[in-house]
């Protein structure tokens, strides 16, 4: 009997398939052996990256188009293309360097990181929850071996099993969350997922509301919210610092991405995630800042912090779609610069000679003094992170207020605030370290590269460009809202 | 142009010495020199320019930033800005001059800090955005704690910390108040912006101005300080190098006292005159309490930081006395205050220099061993206390003249206060300056150089011709105190002076 071949939009995953097929060449230029070491696949892999989000920018603001109802090519996904491909860049560039220095340069590196960002997209532009999970799974085994990279080191070993041991616990409450809707609804795909909800009784029906938390569960732990955030610090610290950076800001990124579009669909059951939601956001700053107060080692100090910037942002969406929304997505790219520019430094800054990362803060004693040009880069980050005029994050804080306060919610914004104030002790901390404190421990070098330098370079104008004039970057989280809006 | 030229000149100016090389400190000291002192010559085109007569802001910018969300780059001054613009460019010159000696490590670092917090000073009086007010209050944190921090004396870190989190705290709850004030001018009128004038013509129902007045006044109460949020203050004081203290005192305090003037009166006329009882009763307790303790201290910077508490105590009673003399007093206070609390860090900051010690009791017998500096130190201490000829007394007075017409008792009070403030600082002065010289090391100090001179001489100037003839002064902010005046009257039916105890 006759096939039919569906017919089928090639466009629609372009910039995914540009990256899968990036990813696939490096795989090929991997067998090649060469002298050189591993760093042309890092080239490849921007290029590719580079290419993705080119054609990213080409799609922008044409109709919205599907494929085959599974996954969507709307504003909302390209923009968050858009994120992925410079963020993972931005690794990509820092990672160069790192990895041959700390002796665990391989192919498969480059290769598996290109792989997180394929689930990375495919989780911005699913509409369909079995793409979410796929998608999810796609990145989520990629960081998993990425985050045990240093093979030799336990530290390395117990990141990736705790990462992979409750990463997998948490795909599985989530993949049990997508049965149950499946059976409540008969459909996994979001659009019809929400009709289904929308219609009389389906709020008060126990299967839809037991779907519903499993998937929030699974998206806190991708997101890292308290309760759910135990493995961030462990992952973070034992992870290659590059590593850290990419799942610190693109598999967060990736998760609030389909989160939107998953409570976007859940639309109808709003009365009942909106308090849950306001609950984890009061929660995760609160926890993420106070635990955050007394780290002493820098990685878990950011994977705290990251935490409560992930509260934060969880603030936006308790405002609502419309005025939280592109907050939401606004603060993301702000957070992610901020981010991989912090973890950029630190994965520079080596004591003793390449015996060990400085990470302790105590190693960043006089900073000021001997890298100058470094110590004020992390200042900048660091106030971002903060949310100080004239950085990025104070104007994303002030949206996300600003969101919060619109919609009527003061006392979580008053949380939110105050939580900002305390959040400034630790950040303040290294500040005083690089440049109040003298230098102690054996002496800590920078071994800066070009490739580093320049992602470095990029964070560091990003950060303070979007502080100075976010308008027009403001303007384009309100277009890729859009889509999402009903 | 005039007001971001005058803004951002100072910026330019540490663009500039970024681009130095950092081992050529004299050039440096020479280039940020120039710049503030250039800084200061344009805004004097501010005075010379100015039109007395004319009601509502001047020199007014406004261009488009953020227009998605109602945000403008909107500048102007009046009458009660362009007093305190020109306090701030007036100020930071001398504070270079100042640290020519006293600073010599990482001295680029410092001029660049200096620079930009000039630039977010002048920012802070000149903005009428609630947004970009913000950001520049905001944003002068940041140079002001690095000064504290890395310049600073033993326990600087303690101190700059202290400083940067209680700051933040206070606006936190601000910056929510001006959200807040965004979504009701926009709920009334559709039209959503950050505009200042448009959100004083709009008009604030009295029910809703209670917590908002209370949000900016807690982040003003905390600048001013107000007690009892001025714990701060001593160890910020203390701890920064001389430059710092004298710009922390002379401008950043006075941000509080401004705040209050331009956003909490005619934004919250209502709850500014329920709440005037709470502010006097603070402003009475800051006065003496701020005396008391002035009189205790053995280290004399300690002794000046906790005179500014009371020093300032007598400016909140004059702005809410709601009446011409008191807003006036209070004003011209504020720059009496700037100058000559300026002044004694300056004169403090020299003999520490020398003797590396700031307690009173390692001094005695200066007036034979440093005449020059002893006269300029009596003639500070005296416009401090408010001795009638110099600066401090025309201020004092007129607050004094407004309160008694609100408030008797108060008034008595604060005249008490004065007698404490001369109790303090001339026991002070009698201890450290008249006497038999009883420490060696005493008799080998130098009396002023010509650089320190230079340094204090302008102040000095400005402290006797405020004293003698304020006019010009005063006459600045008629028209704008009228115009507040009449606005918070207006709004709340308020008759002269209000019920008291």
């Amino acid at each position: 009997m006759p096939i039919a071949i569906p017919t089928l939009d090639w466009t629609v995953i372009a910039p995914v398939l540009i990256v899968t097929g990036t990813s696939f060449a490096c795989l090929l230029l991997d067998i090649t052996p060469s002298r050189a070491g591993k760093g042309h696949l890092a080239g490849v892999g921007v290029l590719g990256l580079a290419g993705a989000l080119g054609v990213s920018m080409i799609l922008w603001g044409g109709p919205p188009a599907s494929f085959q109802q599974m996954v969507a090519l709307d504003d909302f996904a390209l923009f968050f293309n858009a994120v992925f491909c410079v963020t993972t860049g931005l690794v990509l560039l820092l990672s160069v360097g790192y990895i041959r220095r700390q002796g665990i340069e391989a192919g498969e590196y480059y290769i598996l990181v290109l792989f997180a960002a394929v689930g990375m997209m495919l989780m911005a532009s699913a509409t369909d929850l079995l793409i979410v999970f796929l998608g999810l799974e796609l990145m989520s085994l990629s960081l998993y071996v990425l985050a045990g990279f240093f093979r030799t080191r336990a530290a390395g070993n117990e990141s990736a099993m705790k990462y992979f041991l409750l990463g997998a616990f948490a795909s599985s409450f989530f993949l049990y969350g997508i049965a149950l809707l499946y059976g409540a609804t008969g459909t996994t795909n979001l659009g019809r997922v929400g009709a289904a909800l929308a219609a009389p009784g389906a709020a008060r029906d126990p299967l839809n509301l037991a779907g519903l938390a499993l998937l929030l569960v699974g998206f806190g732990f991708k997101t890292s919210s308290v309760p759910f955030h135990q493995w961030a610090p462990d992952v973070y610290e034992g992870a290659p610092t590059a590593v850290a950076a990419l799942i610190a800001t693109g598999s967060k990124a990736a998760a609030f991405a389909a989160l939107l579009r998953v409570l976007v669909a859940m639309r109808a059951l709003q009365a009942d995630w909106l308090f849950l939601l306001w609950l984890l956001a009061v929660l995760t700053m609160t926890v993420g800042n106070v635990v955050a107060l007394v780290q002493g080692n820098l990685k878990r100090m950011l994977a705290y912090s990251s935490v409560a910037h992930v509260g934060y942002m969880l603030v936006g969406i308790v405002a609502g779609l419309a005025p939280g929304g592109p907050a939401v997505l606004y603060y993301l790219v702000v957070y992610s610069f901020a981010t991989v520019g912090a973890f950029g430094v630190i994965l520079l800054l080596e004591r003793d000679g390449r015996m060990e990362e400085a990470v302790d803060l105590a190693a960043y004693g006089g900073l000021g003094a001997r890298h100058p040009i470094l110590a004020l880069v992390l200042t900048v980050f660091m106030l971002s992170l903060i949310g100080l005029p004239p950085t990025a994050g104070f104007v994303g804080k002030f949206y996300l207020f600003s969101a919060a306060m619109r919609s009527g919610f003061v006392w979580l914004a008053v949380i939110a605030v105050l939580n900002s104030v305390v959040a400034a002790y630790y950040y303040l901390r290294l500040i005083v370290f690089m440049y109040m404190r003298d230098p102690e421990g054996p002496e800590v070098t920078a071994a800066l590269t070009p490739a580093a330098g320049l992602a470095l370079a990029v964070a560091v104008w990003a950060t303070l460009q979007l502080g100075l004039w976010p308008g027009p970057a403001f303007a384009l989280a309100q277009r890729a809202i859009a889509p999402l809006l009903p | 142009m005039l007001l971001t030229a005058i803004i951002f000149l100072p910026t330019l100016g540490a663009v500039a010495l970024f681009l130095l090389d950092r081992r050529d400190e004299g050039r440096l000291r020479q280039v940020a020199l120039a710049v503030a002192v250039t800084t200061f010559l344009v805004s004097c085109l501010l005075w010379i320019i100015f039109d007395r007569v004319k009601p509502g802001m001047q020199f007014v910018e406004q261009r488009a930033w953020i227009p998605v969300s109602g945000i403008s780059y909107h500048l102007g001054v009046d009458g009660i800005s362009l007093l305190l613009v020109l306090l701030t460019t007036f100020l930071t010159p001398l504070c270079l001059l100042s640290a020519w000696s006293q600073i010599t490590a990482r001295v680029k670092e410092f001029l660049i800090s200096m620079l930009l917090l000039e630039t977010g000073m002048v920012g802070v009086f000149c903005a009428l955005d609630l947004f970009l007010f913000f950001v520049f209050w905001e944003a002068m944190l940041v140079p002001m704690y690095f000064i504290i921090g890395v310049w600073g004396g033993p326990r600087r870190v303690y101190a700059a910390v202290k400083f940067i989190l209680y700051t933040m705290a206070g606006s936190a709850l601000m910056l929510l108040a001006i959200l807040a004030l965004y979504y009701f001018q926009g709920q009334k009128t559709g039209v959503y912006t950050f505009d200042y004038p448009t959100i004083v013509a709009m008009g604030l129902e009295p029910g809703r101005q209670g917590w908002l007045f209370l949000a900016f006044a807690l982040a003003f109460a905390i600048k001013v300080p107000m007690f009892p949020f001025h714990t701060w203050l001593p160890d910020a004081h203390v701890e920064a190098p001389t430059a710092g203290s004298v710009i922390l005192a002379g401008v950043l305090l006075k941000m509080g006292t401004y705040g209050f003037l331009r956003f909490c009166l005619p934004l919250f006329p209502d709850a500014s005159v329920a709440f005037a009882p709470l502010i006097f009763v603070l402003a009475i307790i800051g006065i003496l309490y701020g005396a008391w303790v002035s009189t205790v201290q053995p280290d004399m910077k300690k002794l000046v930081a906790y005179s500014s508490v009371s020093h300032l105590g007598f400016v909140m009673l004059g702005l809410f006395a709601f009446n011409a003399q008191g807003i006036e007093g209070g004003i011209l206070q504020m720059v009496n205050h700037g100058l000559s609390t300026g002044a004694l860090f300056l004169l403090v900051g020299m003999i520490y220099e020398r003797r590396h010690s700031r307690l009173i009791a390692d001094f005695g017998g200066i007036w034979a061993v440093a005449p020059v500096f002893s006269a300029i130190f009596l003639l500070v201490t005296l416009s401090s206390i408010g001795l009638p000829g110099l600066n401090g007394f025309v201020g004092e007075f007129l607050i004094l003249v407004g309160a008694f017409q609100v408030s008797r008792p108060f008034a008595a009070l604060a005249t008490a206060g004065i007698i404490f403030a001369a109790v303090y600082m001339l026991w002070m002065y009698q201890r450290v300056v008249f006497g038999e010289v009883r420490h060696e090391e005493v008799r080998r100090l130098t009396d002023l150089s010509l650089r320190e001179v230079v340094t204090l001489v302008p102040i000095l100037i400005l402290v006797v011709w405020i004293g003698v003839y304020p006019k010009p002064f005063t006459a600045v902010t008629e028209t704008a105190v009228a115009e507040l005046i009449t606005v918070v009257k207006a709004k709340t039916g308020l008759a002269v002076g209000f019920s008291r105890p």
